[in-house]
């Protein structure tokens, strides 16, 4: 057990970068796998987002979609980004601000039918105290806002 | 006048604090004794001149002096006077100012009290605190004067952000900036140190109170902030993995491991380099804090300001600090000389593994804080990394560290015998046995992690009495006790997180006006729901009726408030705590067919998380007044008035 005793402070200083290392690789393979990424319905149709991993996914909530379930605390909707949809389902006190025809950023993870279950949503709040993560998205997903302008005007 | 009288303090505290630095380089370069002795003088003053601007920019918030243009953004005068007294500290300006007030004060605290240390040692830790000082008043003085007018001064104020419309705003934040800026004095000792080749067990003793003291304050205001996130967001959590939580996590993390290390230092003159470099690690956390929760890098209810100069600012300060103390760490560990050796199974053992597994975790925090804002930086790219990420990086090592620490305190110093620690530790280790045993048998379901939890905190919580066990339990001194309370704290803390992961349950309906709803062992039933109107806003109160088998029925009235400014929501949840957990309830949103959604939750034994924070935070009050009263009876009688 005796540590040799001219090596233990290299010993003692070999350790702590060991553990640092570790500690930073371990957290780079935990992040490859829990980073949760940020999909528009395009992206996602794109990139096969695997189901049961966590994201982020953000657009519009379409015009009409919004449908309340009997049990009066799922809704179902869809989000768009005008070329693409995603049905959403989420169960939950949605935030004020969600409404049809307005940004949105639900987290939750895709299904094998390719529908979205939402455990959380973010809605366009107060920008004051928004994480600028969320306000980009929502300016993203805002850009949208004049094309569906437009195509109601083309209709 | 008032403003300016603040402002001018605000500029003479500065100009000390640049004579503090120079007079003390000067005096520590040559030696001579009159520049040595001017400097505690003079950090008493700057110390006393920050305090006076601190004290007269809350005194422009309570008389709300809308031609300040801080006090016209951020109050109010229909604001209730609590809120206008803690609102001083609500924004980006003036929680700098808080911030700045503090550091100044720790450094008169020094000045004033420091009794054991070398003379020049201490100055050049005075000379260090300054030239931290002096980039934090510039910031306040160029980037975020808090004092700057506003013509024509606006008929009323914005108010200030309603999710801080709570007692906890008088509380939470100034207990952590204590926390956050208390590990500056650490640093600065650390620097004064390395300065003189000083480094050795009289500089830990004199650094230990100051990371003790910062140390309880960061736990009790993490438990505070803990306890205000679960009741005030209506989202039942107590933790998020919130970049802001982070930046609070990541001091104490390093803090604590410093607090260990230290203690080798001054009692077995070991971990000397590595102390050193903890203590600059440990305010570097408290600076990454600063720079995340106030550069508007992230917009939560914490960052106030998005303006990328100050971002900048900051993070140039952090620059210069961090890189120049580890500068100075290179240039100077050659000459720390190496401790006491011991061997690996001891308490040094035991105390160097902790320290191993709290920098580990912390490199985790840091990591997956930093990574979405690195990422988007590098590449564009925008995620987020939550809980998942977090809990299983960093769950697994906080359970081994656990263990560690039930098995240290037991250890003796230099060396040790495995065997015959673990023989110390079998009744902890049968409690464990019978814990597993018991949590199999009675619920089948329960999940790995927090299953591992609760069997590890039965036998902690055993094993963190067994310090007393066979001594005089008159004669032992305090610091024992406040070691064995502080680690029994974390016990009754890692109970209470198992416990409410692993037997949490939750109701989500929409209910109507009569209906009754279960929630654990409660009934629930939906009374009314009703508009109320409050001081600065409006709400809709439910009215809900709970009770538990035959006993008497209570009720709780969960809210949403509607503020008119700025235009903002929250939900007041209801919780009732009783023994053995918290029933916790939170009314939402009303449908076509008039049901209202409610959001029921019950939490067994939830309540033993902030406790544990709690008595952690009491144990190291309890250790303080030992070391502290120890340090009194054997100072030497030189004292500075």
């Amino acid at each position: 057990m005796a540590v040799k005793a001219k090596n233990q402070r290299m010993i003692l200083a070999l350790l702590a970068i060991v553990a640092i290392v570790g500690a930073a690789l371990l957290a780079m393979s935990a992040l490859k796998d829990q980073a949760a990424y940020f999909y528009t319905p395009s992206d996602a149709k794109r990139d096969h987002v695997e189901p049961g991993r966590a994201v982020r996914l953000g657009g519009m909530v379409q015009k009409g979609s919004i449908k309340r379930q009997p049990d009066g605390v799922t809704i179902d909707f869809i989000v768009t980004d005008n070329v693409e949809t995603v049905p959403v389902r989420f169960t939950g006190i949605v935030p004020d601000l969600f409404k049809e025809d307005s940004g949105v950023v639900a987290e939750g993870s895709f299904q094998a039918d390719g529908g979205f279950v939402a455990t959380n949503i973010l809605a366009k709040h107060d920008e004051r105290y928004m994480p600028p993560q969320v306000a980009g998205e929502m300016h993203k997903t805002e850009s949208l806002e004049p094309q569906s302008d437009q195509q109601k005007g083309q209709k | 006048m008032i403003a300016e009288a603040g402002l001018a303090a605000l500029w003479l505290a500065a100009a000390l604090a640049a004579l503090q630095l120079v007079l003390g380089a000067m005096g520590v370069a040559s030696g001579r004794s009159d520049l040595l002795a001017a400097v505690r003088p003079i950090a008493l003053v700057q110390a006393g001149l920050t305090a006076v601007a601190f004290l007269t920019l809350i005194w422009l918030f309570v008389a709300v002096d809308l031609s300040v243009a801080l006090v016209a953004a951020n109050d109010a005068s229909t604001k209730p006077l609590l809120y206008k007294f803690a609102g001083t500290w609500g924004n980006h300006e003036g929680s700098m100012l808080m911030w700045v007030t503090i550091l100044a004060v720790a450094g008169g605290a020094v000045a004033l009290f420091e009794r054991r240390l070398n003379e020049r040692t201490l100055i050049a830790t005075l000379a260090a605190q300054a030239a931290i000082g002096l980039g934090f008043y510039a910031f306040l003085l160029f980037a975020s004067n808090p004092f700057a007018r506003l013509n024509p001064a606006p008929i009323e104020g914005q108010g200030l952000n309603p999710l801080l419309q709570d007692p906890g705003l008088a509380f939470h934040p100034p207990t952590l900036y204590l926390g956050y800026v208390g590990l500056s004095v650490a640093f600065s000792f650390a620097v004064g140190a390395l300065v003189t080749r000083d480094v050795g067990a009289a500089f830990a003793r004199a650094m230990r109170p100051w990371v003790l003291g910062a140390w309880i304050l960061l736990t009790l205001g993490i438990t505070a902030g803990s306890y205000w996130a679960y009741y005030e967001l209506g989202w039942g959590g107590w933790w998020f993995w919130d970049p802001v939580e982070n930046a609070s996590l990541m001091p104490w993390l390093a803090a604590t491991a410093l607090l260990h290390s230290v203690t080798v230092l001054a009692t077995r003159e070991g971990l000397r380099a590595w102390t050193v470099m903890l203590a600059v690690v440990a305010f570097s956390m408290s600076m990454v804090g600063t720079f995340l929760v106030r550069s508007g890098i992230l917009t939560s209810v914490h960052a106030f300001a998005v303006d990328p100069r100050r971002g900048s600012f900051i993070l140039a300060l952090l620059a210069i600090y961090i890189g120049g103390a580890l500068a100075l760490f290179a240039l100077r560990v050659g000459t720390v000389r190496e401790g006491s050796r011991f061997d690996a199974v001891s308490r040094e053992g035991s105390l160097v593994i902790n320290n191993l597994l709290l920098s580990a975790i912390l490199g985790i925090v840091l990591v997956g804080t930093l990574y979405p804002l690195v990422a988007e930086a590098v590449t564009g790219e925008k995620l987020s990394v939550g809980p998942p990420y977090f809990n299983s990086a960093a769950g697994p090592l906080a359970l081994i560290l656990v263990l560690v620490m039930s098995a240290g305190p037991i250890m003796k110093w230099r060396r040790d015998d495995l065997k015959l620690t673990l023989m110390r530790l079998a009744p902890a280790l049968l409690l464990s046995a019978l814990a597993l045993f018991g949590l199999v048998l009675l619920s089948p379901g329960i999940r790995i992690l927090p299953l591992l939890g609760l069997v590890a905190a039965a036998g902690v919580a055993l094993a963190s009495l067994a310090p007393l066990w066979k001594r005089n339990l008159r004669r032992t001194p305090l610091y024992i006790y406040g070691m064995v309370v502080a680690h029994l704290g974390i016990a009754v803390a890692l109970a209470g997180m198992a416990s409410e992961s692993a037997f949490n349950q939750e109701t989500l309906v929409a209910a109507r006006v009569g209906e009754v709803h279960g929630v654990g062992p409660y009934t629930i039933r939906l009374d009314g729901v009703e508009p109320v109107a409050g001081p600065n806003y409006t709400a809709i109160a439910a009215t809900v009726t709970a009770q538990r088998g035959d006993n008497r029925p209570f009720t709780l009235h969960p809210e949403t408030r509607n503020f008119p400014s700025p235009q903002t929501e929250t939900n007041e949840a209801a919780i009732t705590t009783v023994l053995d957990g918290q029933l916790y309830v939170v009314v939402g949103k009303s449908d076509d067919d008039g049901r209202w959604q409610l959001r029921l939750w019950w939490k067994p034994f939830v309540t033993l998380i902030w406790l544990g924070g709690a008595l952690v935070g009491f144990g190291g009050f309890l250790s303080l007044i030992g070391r502290v009263r120890r340090e009194i009876r054997h100072a030497p009688p030189r004292a500075y008035i």
